[in-house]
């Protein structure tokens, strides 16, 4: 506590300097560039990034400095502030050194700016023009280099306009901890590059084209298909992954051009991941559902077929499906799986029309690769910033590289810049535990009983980890900890990792971070779209009173989960299964099941932007709006809400999938009550309990343009400042009144930061208009009939859980996801369909000495599901009895493998 | 790699070995560095790049460096260079067919007082006239400087086979030795108060008697009484560094 306090005292320390004569308070060890622009003064600056360590590469940022030897020229990007300093940024001697630095940086730049993609919103033709001398004394020859090369598949750079910054090397090694693009060379001949033949391949290598102060970095799926002038933006959050990274949404001509980062302070610093930044093709893909589609019988009358019909027929006949189900067998025999893709609001309108209007209880959100809806919605839960904060972290989840990379960001800088201890607890070395503490590997299966071994101590060995490693881990955890929580390996049941919660929970003052990575899945599980839950993060039980006043019924019992309706629907006993964007047969970790489950379903409807392995065994297709063609908000894993923006229309007909819950719910005779997404939101704040109090118009002010934690009663609230105001180095444009409804710029952090931002700010539209603020407050009624808001979710997780026992002749399976796989976004995406690797199995080198006794490298795997013949490799990281094989590759999939009702899977490695 | 805090700090005395192995760098060594150290190839490949005296392409079996820097330059550099140009029939910064000698023009050697001055193979030779180097090229082919000038890409011929590791407490080295500034005195850390760690006075060859470890498999000391001339007194203890070819003259 004491430590915290001192923060707190330096916090409110100030160091008073001069800027130009006026008084400016600067924060203790602040950079004058950073305390100067807070106060207004522009100081231009190429090399300067307020989120990496300030190198002075580029000395446009000189300014006079007094120093016991008088003002001299000092860069201000490089010189914290001291008391009574005195900075002069605009006297004749700072104009020449710009005006030369400016001349010099040109000399060999091609002053390509028509041909550059860069042109209009470059912060070099920007400066040069506001700072630069106009002429330049060079009439020599400029350097030449062969232009553009590929630094990797998705970015080329043209040396010949690269001023030599060092951001994008920097990013690589101190963010993206990737140095694989590294300064060439020395002097004239120096250049940006990789090694020959070792591309730039690194999960974050969009970064740099976005922060790269000139045209050098290109990232191939943007270049030349647009001008910034002609670019239109919108904000909106990143939906990738569940981590909620805002974005710039930008188009031009009704197609998506790009992604930028916004700087997001408690969220993703302006980063984003490759995936997230160039899997826009796929909304743009041709290949997009625009019309409904029926089975009917085909031409020849032999074999049915999707053909395309009105939506009159389509919502006509997916509601006969559902009330012929519903009325012949019950509420039970219709299933809903999906929803992590629907906005809140339409997983709200989903919610309803499931529980309330058809009755059913069986509803999931998650493909049986999450955790129990219960379990995730009563943790004790941890900011972004908690966890990167904390006096620890444990890391029991996936590979936070492969599934939620922008944590994985987070994360690594905490470990490095804080020297913060993580603990992994991982089947497999994953792509942190190079910046993990210590990454106990245990056996698959037995993480509750590693788990509680790390709680309560071990004098033995436990789940194949040593004695010693856990005690060592332990010390690490004296202070408490923040634990990430989520699947460590799909072949290891949801169960094990529910109980291994229960045991860490009882470490004290502990909090947790959910990593699930589905696109808006905590926020469907706050509205209710899971067995034995109601919106708000409450249970079926407890809300029941409250939600049938509201809603006029709720089903009378908990439902099946989506391993529960795949069973069922196997056996025959689902009539209707409607699939809300889900993908079962490619995403249930147990696809044998999921293949039985489409089969044996009476009819199912399917609602999706494509046609995929699953959707194309529907009985009704219904198209939806995809992102950025629908607003609405979303929910990221620590439970921030934010706005969705949209900028393009749908393909065709598309609708979003809450129009077509109210088309199908008055078809079913029962009107929603709902006609906008204001409406769905308003009934959201007025209903459920964790979400009572975020209004529109708290979501829409611009002092929450970060979003709103939910339930805001825990102090983050909307009477707690926006912790983004508090973030240092911001430099962020003062705040602009708001209470007036004015809307104010972008918030840029560094205009220079982020290229691309405040030119579309200045040139498009303003990044607004997402949903018009109302200022009315519902926040306070109730509805009156059922009585007190139910009380949220106390966590609760089982303890007693027995994994089941080693049997020595088989290795356990290890199923993983990488970034690319066969995952519909990726996969329509060209720019990132070709990253997705061959499926390779990898054994630790002393189990694949034994299997490869017969010689070749190829092996049958087969467990009691089935068999795959793949590549296996040798790799330490695997430990000994274990074997791993990715989740989502192309070609061999573990999904084959695994028994949905099997706590782990075991298989038999041979020759084939 | 144990003499450094870091391995990454080993990096350029590892570059300059697999120099000396193979006349050049080549990518697979650079791939291998990586590996070692446990650092990218492309940050081998940087540092690889920046330094005049890492090469990345073959070089002959001699390498003529000519400083034209200023004080050999006024002192007729450029004429050297056009000499020996006609006397190897090669243009600088090219090798000869044979292989026997790459000519480069590089910048001040730090033999000002001999200008002009060249260095082969990192020996200096200085001041030389057209007739010296005529006569250069005729010894070194004929291998008669074979005492004084090693392979091209020996930095040192004294093998260090014991030395201080980086775990020594040296003062202020607690925790990451990086993090702190390192006062190295006089090259054992002897700052005031702190207890200096202890200085083996033992010749190489009597610590391999002792039997102690050599640092590398097999590397014997090598003790070549003309090398020792050669290099200063920094270059008879320290091994290989990037600096340690700044030595005496050696005409």
């Amino acid at each position: 506590m004491t430590d915290q306090k001192t923060e707190q005292e330096q916090e409110k320390e100030t160091v008073s300097i001069v800027v130009d004569g006026k008084p400016v308070e600067a924060k203790p060890g602040e950079l004058v560039i950073a305390a100067a622009e807070r106060q207004g003064v522009y100081i231009p600056r190429f090399c300067y990034h307020p989120r990496m360590r300030p190198v002075a590469m580029c000395r446009m940022c000189l300014v006079e400095i007094e120093t016991p030897k008088g003002f001299m020229l000092q860069p201000a990007c490089y010189i914290p502030v001291k008391p009574d300093m005195q900075v002069i940024t605009t006297s004749a001697k700072v104009k020449k050194a710009q005006d030369g630095v400016l001349e010099f940086l040109l000399i060999n730049h091609p002053l390509d700016c028509p041909v550059c993609d860069k042109g209009g919103e470059c912060p070099l033709q920007d400066q040069t023009l506001a700072y630069g001398p106009g002429e330049s004394r060079f009439v020599e020859e400029k350097r030449h280099f062969a232009k553009p090369i590929p630094l990797s598949a998705l970015v080329d750079i043209d040396r010949e306009r690269c001023i030599q910054c060092d951001r994008c090397t920097r990013f690589a090694e101190e963010v993206a901890g990737d140095p694989l693009i590294e300064f060439i060379g020395r002097a004239d001949e120096l250049e940006v590059n990789t090694f020959p033949d070792h591309p730039f391949a690194s999960y974050f290598s969009g970064n740099t084209v976005q922060i790269c102060p000139v045209g050098a970095l290109l990232a191939r799926p943007y270049r030349f298909k647009a001008r910034p002038w002609d670019l239109e933006q919108v904000e909106s959050t990143c939906t990738s992954c569940a981590f909620g990274c805002r974005v710039a949404v930008q188009s031009s001509s009704n197609a998506l051009t790009r992604y930028i980062g916004i700087d997001s302070d408690p969220v993703n610093h302006g980063w984003l991941c490759d995936m997230g930044r160039f899997d826009f093709e796929a909304v743009n893909s041709a290949d997009r559902l625009g019309k409904p589609l029926m089975r009917k019988p085909g031409a020849e009358g032999d074999e049915d077929e999707l053909v395309q019909v009105s939506w009159g027929e389509a919502l006509g006949a997916a509601a006969d499906e559902i009330e012929r189900a519903r009325s012949v067998h019950g509420p039970g025999a219709v299933a809903v799986i999906g929803g992590a893709r629907l906005p809140n609001e339409d997983a709200y309108a989903w919610a309803k029309l499931a529980k309330a209007v058809i009755g059913t209880d069986n509803v999931d959100a998650q493909l049986g690769d999450g955790l129990p809806a219960e379990l995730v919605l009563g943790l004790p839960r941890a900011s972004i910033d908690d966890a990167c904060s904390a006096p620890a972290v444990i890391l029991l989840g996936p590979d936070l590289k492969e599934e939620l990379p922008v944590l994985f960001l987070r994360l690594r800088g905490a470990a490095i810049n804080r020297d913060m201890p993580i603990v992994e607890l991982a089947p497999q070395r994953s792509g942190m535990s190079r910046y993990c503490r210590t990454t106990l590997a245990y056996r698959p299966g037995e993480a509750a009983a590693l788990a509680r071994a790390l709680v309560e101590g071990s004098e033995s060995d436990v789940a194949g980890v040593s004695a010693g490693a856990i005690a060592q881990a332990r010390e690490l955890l004296e202070e408490g900890a923040v634990v990430v929580l989520g699947r460590p390996s799909l072949a290891e049941s949801a169960e094990s990792i529910a109980a291994a919660a229960g045991a860490l929970a009882k470490l004290p003052g502990v909090r947790f971070l959910p990593a699930l990575r589905r696109a808006n899945v905590m926020g469907a599980l706050d509205m209710g779209m899971a067995p034995g839950v109601l919106p708000g993060r409450v249970g079926l039980a407890e809300g029941r009173d409250w939600f049938s006043g509201a809603w006029g019924a709720v089903p009378p019992s908990r439902g099946l989960d989506a391993a529960g309706i795949l069973a069922a629907a196997a056996e025959g006993r689902i009539q209707c299964l409607v699939l809300l964007g889900a993908d079962p047969v490619s995403d249930f970790p147990d696809r044998q099941l999921a293949r039985r489950a489409l089969a044996g379903a009476g009819s199912v409807v399917a609602l999706d932007t494509f046609l995929n392995p699953s959707s194309r065994h529907a009985t009704v297709v219904l198209p939806v709006a995809s992102y950025a063609e629908r607003s609405g908000t979303t929910t990221n894993i620590e439970g921030r809400i934010t706005r969705l923006g949209q900028k393009v229309v749908p393909p065709g007909v598309a609708r979003p999938d809450w129009m077509i819950a109210v088309e199908l719910g008055a078809r079913l005779g029962d009107d929603l009550g709902v006609e906008s997404l204001e409406d769905l939101w308003d009934e959201i704040e007025r209903l459920a309990p964790s979400h009572a109090g975020v209004t529109r118009a708290m979501l829409a002010d611009r002092r929450h343009r970060d979003g709103v934690v939910a339930p805001i009663a825990d102090g983050r609230g909307p009477d707690a400042p926006p912790s983004g105001a508090a973030a240092p180095d911001t430099g962020a444009s003062e705040t602009g009144t708001t209470e007036d409804g004015a809307i104010e710029e972008l918030k840029i952090i560094d205009p220079m930061g982020t290229p691309g931002l405040l030119a579309t700010a200045a040139q498009g539209v303003p990044a607004t208009g997402v949903a018009a603020a109302d200022p009315r407050d519902l926040g306070s009624a109730g509805h009156g009939d059922g009585g007190p808001r139910p009380p949220l979710l106390a966590f609760s997780a089982p303890t007693d859980y027995t994994p089941p026992g080693v049997d020595a002749y088989s290795l356990r399976l290890v199923a993983h996801r990488t970034l690319y796989g066969k995952a519909t976004l990726v996969q329509n995406a060209p720019s990132l369909a070709h990253l997705a690797a061959p499926a390779t199995a990898r054994a630790n080198p002393h189990d694949l000495e034994r299997l490869i006794a017969g010689g070749g490298s190829r092996l049958r795997v087969r467990s009691r599901r089935g068999a795959l013949v793949l590549e296996v490799v040798a790799d330490a990281g695997v430990p000994r009895g274990s074997i791993s094989i990715p989740f989502n590759a192309v070609g061999a999939d573990a999904g084959e493998l695994i028994d949905a009702t099997r706590p782990v899977a075991e298989v038999r490695v041979e020759t084939p | 790699m144990a003499l450094y805090p870091r391995p990454r700090s080993a990096l350029i005395p590892v570059l300059h070995l697999a120099q000396e192995q193979d006349g050049y760098l080549t990518e697979d060594a650079m791939v291998h560095i990586g590996e070692l150290l446990d650092i990218t190839a492309a940050e081998v490949y940087g540092t690889a790049s920046f330094y005049d005296m890492f090469f990345r392409e073959p070089v002959g079996r001699h390498l003529i460096s000519i400083c034209t820097n200023v004080a050999c330059m006024i002192n007729g550099a450029y004429e050297l260079v056009d000499h020996a140009e006609k006397t190897l029939g090669i243009k600088a910064d090219t090798t000869t067919a044979d292989g026997e000698f790459t000519l480069e023009e590089f910048e001040c050697l730090a033999l000002c007082d001999k200008a002009p001055c060249l260095t082969v193979n990192w020996r200096f030779f200085g001041p030389v006239t057209n007739q010296d180097f005529d006569r250069l090229v005729d010894d070194l082919r004929a291998g008669r400087l074979a005492d004084v000038v090693p392979p091209h890409g020996t930095l040192c011929r004294v093998r260090r086979t014991v030395g201080l590791p980086a775990q020594v407490p040296f003062p202020g080295r607690e925790g990451d030795p990086m993090k702190k500034p390192v006062r190295d005195g006089d090259g054992v850390g002897a700052a005031a108060g702190a207890p200096a760690p202890p200085v083996d006075k033992r010749t190489p060859g009597e610590r391999v008697a002792e039997g102690q470890q050599p640092a590398r498999e097999g590397a014997v000391p090598q003790v070549d009484e003309s090398a020792a001339q050669i290099l200063g007194p920094e270059g008879t203890d320290t091994g290989p560094t990037a600096g340690g070819s700044r030595a005496g003259g050696g005409t």
